[in-house]
């Protein structure tokens, strides 16, 4: 799987996405395009941000994340992260992410919860 | 140090990387280190979409050391901010498209221990930050 770029991953109507290793706003202009284009096409009600590769993400991921979670919302689906790491962590804490949506250590528990 | 780039998006991770390594010889601390990326990111970010509006230009980032303290300048000779105080708020932002934050600047002043913006329309903007390592 590539570094630099995002995957996609399609569980059922779960949909997984692969973050890179770096989240800043260049990595991000694609993002919305692709969701966009991955949720009109497909049934998703749930989709899944995971962080495992990702060592380094700026306020973009934020804006990223709260975007994807009132697209989600507005349609009666839910988002939630993965495998975030320290300094992950402390980004989305600081934004305000945390209240909004749910954070688990695995994928595998985030497709359950 | 200085470094003048292209207000490309690619040069966001250039610049931030390059102000981290010149910061490490001060031995900080890793969440030093990640505190002065994601505070220059946020800056050259604001240049690149704020300043330049996606067009070409010139980002400048100086940095320099003084005992244990960096400090880092991002400047632009963009289209400037009005009113830099409203555009200091936390979650402002002038961008239609919904996927920006609006907090860039919170972050920086949440991640440096000092935050100046001297800013005038039509001139720029000039974002000057200190950090000190190992407090």
């Amino acid at each position: 799987m590539s570094k630099e770029t995002f995957t996609y991953e399609a569980r059922g109507q779960i949909l997984i996405i692969h973050l890179p290793r770096e989240l800043d706003h260049h990595n991000c202009r694609n993002l919305r395009y692709e969701t966009d284009l991955l949720l009109s096409e497909n049934y998703i009600n749930k989709v899944i941000f995971d962080f495992s590769r990702t060592e380094f993400m700026d306020s973009s991921g934020i804006g990223v994340l709260l975007n994807r979670y009132k697209q989600m919302a507005g349609s009666g689906g839910s988002v939630a992260i993965c495998g975030a790491g320290a300094q992950v962590k402390r980004i989305l804490n600081m934004g305000g992410v945390c209240r909004l949506i749910k954070n688990f250590d695995t994928k595998e528990a985030a497709i359950a919860g | 140090m200085r470094l003048e780039m292209d207000s490309l998006s690619e040069n966001e991770e250039f610049a931030r990387v390059v102000v981290a390594v010149f910061f490490s010889r001060l031995n900080p601390t890793l969440e030093e280190i990640d505190d002065v990326k994601t505070a220059v990111s946020e800056a050259v970010t604001n240049a690149v979409i704020h300043g330049y509006q996606g067009k070409e230009g010139i980002i400048t980032v100086r940095a320099s050391i003084c005992g244990r303290e960096l400090t880092v300048e991002v400047a632009d000779r963009g289209t400037g901010i009005a009113d830099v105080k409203k555009a200091m708020e936390p979650m402002f932002t002038t961008d239609p498209s919904g996927e920006r934050s609006g907090m860039g600047f919170s972050f920086m002043e949440a991640f440096m221990d000092e935050v100046t913006v001297v800013s005038a329309p039509g001139e720029g903007t000039a974002v000057t930050m200190k950090k000190r390592a190992g407090e």
